[in-house]
């Protein structure tokens, strides 16, 4: 399971949000026990592809991102993208660019923007897709 | 030598070169990693012939990126 608190949540709601119509995207750090993650820290990173079909993470801010989840003692548990018009389901772009099979990868969907959906997913080396169970918390 | 990698501390002989500390570090998928020497990003074209000196810090960062290329969007919105 995933865990994140309900600020989080909007943090990377509101940031993906604000891309639009590009995608949006960033990082998770926190804590790991297994399959058991909590999410600590939301890195709001900048798509450098500006675009609404792909996203590519700006290395420098990528960089930034993981020396300061090092400083704080986490890891990085996974990213996050959004789909401004399409579900929350890993494209076949996600599948092809997911290399780390421990990661969690993130998918907001904005097609409805009156009901967003944030669904998390694990992909294996085969490029084999399962849903990863997210809670969100007050 | 000692370098830092990924926040830990490595003894390394001495010359080693970028390539060789990739495959020792065991980085999987070395086409989708960007390697920084001190803060500096190495240009892809000179992996292989950067040599790491003591004291050097490397992080390697892996490509994110992905998208929902493939869902066919609508074109005019």
């Amino acid at each position: 399971m995933l865990k994140m608190k309900e600020e989080q949540y909007r943090t990377i709601l509101k940031h993906c949000i604000r891309g639009l119509p590009n995608e949006a995207c960033g990082l998770l750090a926190g804590e790991a026990d297994g399959e058991d993650k909590t999410v600590r820290k939301v890195y709001l990173l900048t798509n450098v592809d500006a675009s609404r079909e792909h996203f590519s993470m700006d290395p420098k801010e990528q960089l930034a991102a993981v020396k300061d989840a090092r400083a704080n003692g986490f890891v990085l548990l996974g990213n996050f993208h959004s789909h401004p018009e399409s579900p929350a389901r890993p494209s076949e772009e996600d599948k092809r660019l997911a290399y780390d099979p421990a990661a969690d990868y993130l998918i907001l969907s904005l097609q409805d923007m009156d009901h967003p959906v944030l669904k998390a997913f694990h992909i294996d080396r085969e490029k084999q897709v399962t849903v990863h169970e997210l809670q969100i918390t007050e | 030598m000692t370098i830092t990698v990924a926040g830990n501390k490595k003894e390394y002989e001495d010359g080693l070169k970028l390539p060789v500390l990739l495959e020792k570090e065991d980085v999987e998928s070395p086409e989708y990693v960007t390697v920084t020497i001190n803060d500096e990003f190495v240009k892809r074209e000179d992996f292989d012939t950067t040599v790491l000196k003591d004291g050097d810090v490397v992080e390697f960062l892996y490509f994110m990126g992905g998208g929902a290329a493939g869902w066919h969007l609508p074109t005019n919105s």
